[in-house]
């Protein structure tokens, strides 16, 4: 389990304990998360999942690979160094603590 | 906030959709959603892919668990099913006797497959591809030795579940009507390449073949597929794609207009300003193609709730989202987005060859859509294009060395989340 924090863009921050084998995007859709849509349901085809990783984050996370890469080429939002496909990255202990803030729009 | 509150009728993407996003914006009133499957809402594109070879189970179908609907104070009706809606009262009755008042009611009540009006089709052996039901029925069937499965209809639903069970070692014919895979939904050149890559995995694709009958044993189990041109194909599992039907039985008998779909504005409201209608069910305004149109999709109907979902809460905006589609067939990813029929032109960019490459179609100069194989950053670029309305011209996208990738801004350095 990890304690996973989504920042708004409005600055309001929701913390949610997320099991796993979910993902960061199924954290945010478990605990009705507005600003996750994740239309195609975590297969990295949509690009509507995206975060921005908080800058000040230390925790590890996987690599980005090259199918994650190209989706985010389509983000309605724009990319950033920190952008990924919540999707994309699977809860685990070592991702306790992590914080993601959600873009302004995502379709 | 009105006490009735709203009633979702359809617990499928859109009907789910569309009460977490009631929730997530706010929403304080009553939120029923009602669907007429045992189970929670759940996903169904897997359903003709991982879940029939087993690599996707149950608990990746589902797409909220059980507390969540308690913790969002949603009532969920599963195994009844909307008997009647009761418009001038806002009511919907149930079959199982209850009754639902709604200040404001959502049709998101789906499609159900088409038939063939041919003889045979109660046989045994003998499936259609809608249900978690469905899929499990069908995957008990291809878990098995080697079966001869013949699919009627190379659409969506067809030619996925023709590669799946191919892949799990079946032998697999596809009939088509049409003289191509497809054909209301891609190119021709995607069509081709993609019947191409069927064959050279060993299905039987026999184009603008048409069935008149199946044929049974005594037992009343599938035999035979029997075509106008006399051939007979043996088989002993029928799995059957040839499209789907809007399921509009509740807007016709309440009075509603229905058309292939209840018709909706640009808002998605019914003819009855307290209805709404959308997903596969719904026939909408397309601003693209200049006519009411009905999509069977994943994002249509998400996109839909959404917008609905909005409008309850007071945000009303008209429907103008692109559409965009994905299909998996063996291991290509193949994304649609956009307008592909009514172009006047297209360029092909990338390796058709090496199965990574994208169809660009335009009318007019103008960029209307994109269909990608392995490709995922040409379809999401397209579709951030199309959603702009910008893009290539077709000499630009001709010009060799040619990416889509150059239309958008390079990721920015170090930067804060939120400017």
């Amino acid at each position: 389990m990890a304690k996973i924090t989504y920042l708004h863009p409005n600055g309001t921050a929701t913390v949610v304990d997320v099991q796993a084998p979910n993902t960061v995007m199924r954290g945010a859709k478990l605990n009705n998360i507005d600003g996750i849509e994740a239309q195609c349901g975590g297969s990295a085809q949509c690009g509507t999942c995206h975060v921005y990783v908080d800058e000040q984050s230390t925790v590890p996370l996987p690599p980005m690979d090259s199918v994650e890469d190209d989706v985010l080429y389509g983000t309605a939002c724009p990319r950033r160094e920190s952008s990924r496909l919540s999707c994309q990255l699977p809860v685990t202990e070592e991702l306790d603590g992590l914080v993601v803030h959600l873009p302004e729009a995502q379709s | 906030m009105a006490a009735r509150g709203v009633v979702v009728i359809g617990a499928g993407q859109g009907g789910l959709d569309t009460v977490a996003t009631l929730r997530a914006k706010g929403y304080g009133g009553p939120v029923t959603l009602v669907g007429e499957e045992p189970v929670l809402p759940y996903q169904r594109p897997p359903l003709s892919k991982g879940f029939l070879t087993g690599a996707t189970g149950h608990d990746e179908l589902t797409l909220r668990t059980e507390s969540f609907f308690a913790a969002q104070d949603i009532a969920v009706v599963r195994g009844d099913r909307a008997e009647r809606i009761e418009l001038d009262v806002q009511r919907v009755r149930l079959a199982s006797g209850g009754t639902l008042r709604y200040d404001k009611l959502v049709l998101a009540t789906g499609s159900r497959p088409r038939t063939l009006p041919v003889p045979g089709m109660d046989l045994s052996g003998v499936l259609t591809l809608r249900s978690l039901a469905d899929a499990e029925a069908l995957r008990g069937l291809l878990s098995g030795p080697p079966r001869q499965v013949v699919v009627l209809g190379a659409g969506f639903v067809g030619l996925e579940t023709a590669a799946t069970a191919r892949g799990l070692g079946h032998d697999v014919t596809v009939v088509e009507a049409q003289r191509r895979v497809l054909a209301r939904a891609l190119t021709p050149q995607m069509s081709d390449w993609l019947a191409g890559r069927h064959r050279r995995q060993g299905v039987g694709l026999l184009l603008g073949a048409e069935v008149t009958a199946l044929h049974g044993t005594p037992a009343g189990e599938v035999a035979a597929v029997q075509l106008l041109d006399g051939r007979r194909l043996p088989a002993d599992l029928v799995i059957v794609g040839v499209g789907a039907l809007p399921e509009t039985r509740l807007a016709t008998e309440a009075g509603l207009l229905v058309g292939d779909g209840v018709i909706v504005d640009q808002w998605l409201r019914t003819d009855d300003r307290s209805v709404y209608a959308i997903g596969d069910c719904a026939r909408f305004p397309s601003a693209a193609h200049g006519r009411h149109i009905r999509l069977e999709s994943v994002q249509n109907a998400s996109d839909q709730a959404r917008c609905v979902a909005a409008a309850i809460c007071g945000e009303s905006a008209p429907y103008t989202a692109v559409p965009w589609f994905w299909s998996e067939q063996y291991a290509l990813r193949l994304q649609m987005a956009g307008l592909t029929a009514g172009h006047d032109e297209t360029v092909t960019v990338g390796d058709p060859d090496g199965a990574r490459f994208s169809v660009l179609c335009f009318r007019q100069g103008r960029l209307t859509g994109a269909e990608s194989v392995g490709r995922p950053a040409d379809h999401a670029i397209a579709r951030r294009l199309l959603s702009s309305g910008t893009g290539p011209s077709p000499a630009e996208a001709r010009t060799p060395g040619f990416d889509l990738k150059s239309f958008v801004i390079k990721p920015s350095s170090p930067a804060p989340a939120h400017a």
